[in-house]
């Protein structure tokens, strides 16, 4: 079942009069999701992401705006007809019934021809239980449960009616780190075997760019850029998205561009083509800086940390917008930490430059390195 | 190692033995209190089935006995007989229940409105029911039996029921109690496809019990208890309560009370509440204390 958004708005009226100013929690949404995808609405918190989750679940009405399921106009459709499946942030089950009556409600709840019987509930309730691998839980109370099993029960009880569309609020955010890691690889499973169209809201672009078909990048109610995950991180529409994802986060430096040539401070580090003279700020994902003793680039060494597998090589540059500029090298590259400052190479598909007023990005054709 | 900072073994040993002193002097104090305390609310029960059970001879003594000489079983047959009881628990028990059940339904569906319906005036509203609860009872008393007189309700069952059965108590009561339950259950309700109706009677009504019934043993032991009321309005024998009944049926006759007949009639009448209390005194000091007040 495919979704669209269109043109999508909800305006919060303002709740004190006096002050009269409305909140526009989601601006003019148009997207569509195709069939059987996992889609992750990311975004810090009160970018939208949320209310655009319970618009298509219904619990929210559009101000404006059209949604559809399929060819389906349901905007005007109520929650319960809708077909969905929905797992809220603190999973909502209710405490005094066993698991198995939890997951067996949605079901008992319908009526005129999608009525069931008795043997085909249980069926049904016993099919979701093993998906999410709880059937040995059946007879506890969710208090009897962990947080990762009383997860899995909301999964299991949003699967049982077999929805048109699957909503996740915030699914792991109450998991521990190492659970959290299972329970998205788990997600990602159980939407595979089941098909069903999934969209999913989280601040965490780390779970959203590792199960995700497609990312939505939220800020302020307004869509920044959406793409297959990698895409997005590797090519991003503006400084608010190129900040936004990876850890560690992108260095930000203030620079000008001046006869072809990208400066930071007095170095020249990058030649570039199509670009007129301005100032602009300079992004550069960690990744992207190598510690070499021609490197273009100079900064103040702080400290290298090392995490195993890698290396965080940490200095300073009074151009960075952040207070350090970070790089991630192998942990085999030997950094030599007794000297005051370290010189980078940079690699040029990971710099990229924004435009200082509109924080765009700015395209550019590589001349040469250096 | 400094010896100022390490206490020493005795010292330890001697700390424990004073502190043990203290507290076994404590529990000894807090106890006789509790025996003594005791010992004073129960005594007038005891009295009354010591009493219930003398001859009227052995009653009038002028040093009485604390336990009978003869155990007059038949004072309690014969109080029912006199008293005619079965009546007055029938009438009671109609009275009880009716009004329970429909205050139930009631006080449930004012306090899902005030605590998850959205409509205008709700805050004003249950401000003002709240604001009726500043009214002492007595006032109502009036006002109450002229409106029953003027609707032509005296001497009904009616009377008896009607004026009581919004309770602005219970309904604040239950209305906490509701608010208390996530937002995302009613919500999560939606989408598993439910009305209203069923959210309350399938989550709300099992999530609320205890208060539920904490609400149904108190209003039932107000109507056990009812005195004034039913006295000025319904004080006739078809439709006498347990309380007036009880008072009526020993000092209509001649002056030659039998005080054992009536003890024996008082503790028939005090035994269901004296019942209800022992099982159900969980709940009921949950529905009472939680909310700090009662109305």
């Amino acid at each position: 079942m495919k979704v669209v958004l269109e043109n999508l708005t909800k305006i919060f009226p303002s709740r004190d009069k006096k002050a009269g100013k409305e909140v526009v929690a989601v601006n003019d949404f148009t997207f569509e999701i195709p069939d059987g995808q996992l889609v992750g609405l990311l975004g810090p918190s009160g970018c939208g992401k949320s209310t655009t989750l319970y618009m298509i679940s219904g619990l929210q009405k559009p101000s404006s705006g059209k949604i559809y399921f399929g060819d389906d106009d349901v905007t005007e459709l109520s929650t319960e007809n809708r077909g969905i499946g929905l797992v809220f942030q603190n999973y909502a089950l209710y405490p005094h019934m066993t698991v198995q009556q939890n997951i067996l409600f949605p079901l008992q709840n319908l009526k005129g021809k999608d009525k069931l019987s008795k043997e085909e509930m249980l069926e049904r309730a016993i099919n979701a239980a093993k998906l999410v691998q709880i059937d040995e839980l059946m007879d506890r109370k969710p208090s009897e449960l962990s947080g990762g099993q009383q997860q899995r029960v909301a999964i299991a009880r949003a699967l049982v009616k077999m929805p048109r569309v699957l909503l996740l609020d915030e699914p792991l955010s109450n998991l521990d780190a190492r659970l959290r890691l299972q329970t998205r690889e788990e997600i990602r499973r159980i939407q595979k075997e089941t098909g069903i169209t999934t969209i999913f809201v989280t601040h965490d672009q780390e779970e959203a760019m590792s199960i995700s078909d497609v990312i939505v990048v939220m800020k302020l109610g307004v869509v920044q850029q959406i793409g297959k995950p990698q895409d997005v991180y590797d090519d991003p529409k503006n400084l608010f998205v190129a900040t936004f994802l990876g850890t560690p986060p992108i260095n930000v430096l203030e620079g000008k561009v001046l006869d072809g040539k990208v400066y930071i401070g007095d170095e020249a580090v990058m030649s570039v083509d199509g670009v007129e003279d301005q100032n602009v700020y300079i992004g550069i994902r960690p990744e992207a800086l190598e510690p070499a003793t021609n490197g273009v680039f100079t900064c103040n060494l702080n400290n290298v940390e090392v995490m195993g597998r890698d290396a965080s090589v940490v200095s300073s540059h009074k151009n960075s917008v952040n207070p350090v500029v970070r790089a991630i090298i192998s942990s085999d590259i030997k950094v030599d930490t007794t000297v005051a400052t370290v010189k980078y190479n940079i690699k040029p598909h990971k710099f990229f430059l924004f435009n200082k007023e509109t924080e765009k990005r700015i395209y550019f054709e590589v001349k040469n390195n250096g | 190692m400094s010896t100022t900072t390490v206490m020493q073994e005795r010292d330890i040993k001697q700390r424990t033995f004073i502190q043990n002193v203290f507290k076994a002097l404590g529990k000894t104090g807090t106890y006789a209190f509790l025996l003594i305390m005791a010992l004073i609310i129960l005594f007038p029960f005891y009295w009354m089935i010591i009493s219930s059970l003398k001859t009227l001879p052995e009653y009038r003594q002028a040093i009485p006995t604390f336990w009978p000489r003869e155990i007059m079983w038949g004072n309690y047959s014969e109080a029912f007989k006199t008293a005619n009881l079965g009546d007055l628990f029938m009438n009671t028990l109609y009275v009880g229940v009716v009004s329970t059940l429909v205050s139930l339904v009631i006080t449930v569906l004012s306090a899902f409105a005030f605590a998850r319906l959205e409509f205008k005036g709700k805050e004003t509203l249950f401000g003002a029911l709240l604001a009726t609860m500043m009214i002492p009872g007595e006032l109502f008393t009036i006002t109450n039996y002229i409106t029953v007189n003027q609707l032509n309700w005296m001497h009904t069952f009616t009377a008896l029921i009607v004026p009581f059965l919004v309770s602005v108590f219970y309904i604040y009561l239950l209305r906490q109690n509701f608010m208390q339950i996530p937002n995302e259950l009613y919500l999560a309700a939606k989408v598993d496809g439910t009305s209203d109706l069923k959210y309350l009677w399938k989550v709300m009504i099992p999530l609320a019990l205890p208060t539920l019934i904490s609400i149904t043993i108190l209003k039932m032991m107000g109507a056990w208890n009812s005195y004034i009321w039913p006295k000025l309005v319904a004080n006739d024998p078809a439709h006498q309560m347990i309380t007036n009944g009880l008072r009526n049926a020993f000092t209509d006759t001649t002056g030659q009370a039998n005080y054992p007949v009536q003890m024996a009639a008082v503790a028939i009448v005090s035994a269901p509440l004296f019942l209800v209390f022992l099982f159900l005194r969980k709940y009921i000091m949950q529905g009472v204390s939680r909310s700090g007040i009662k109305g």
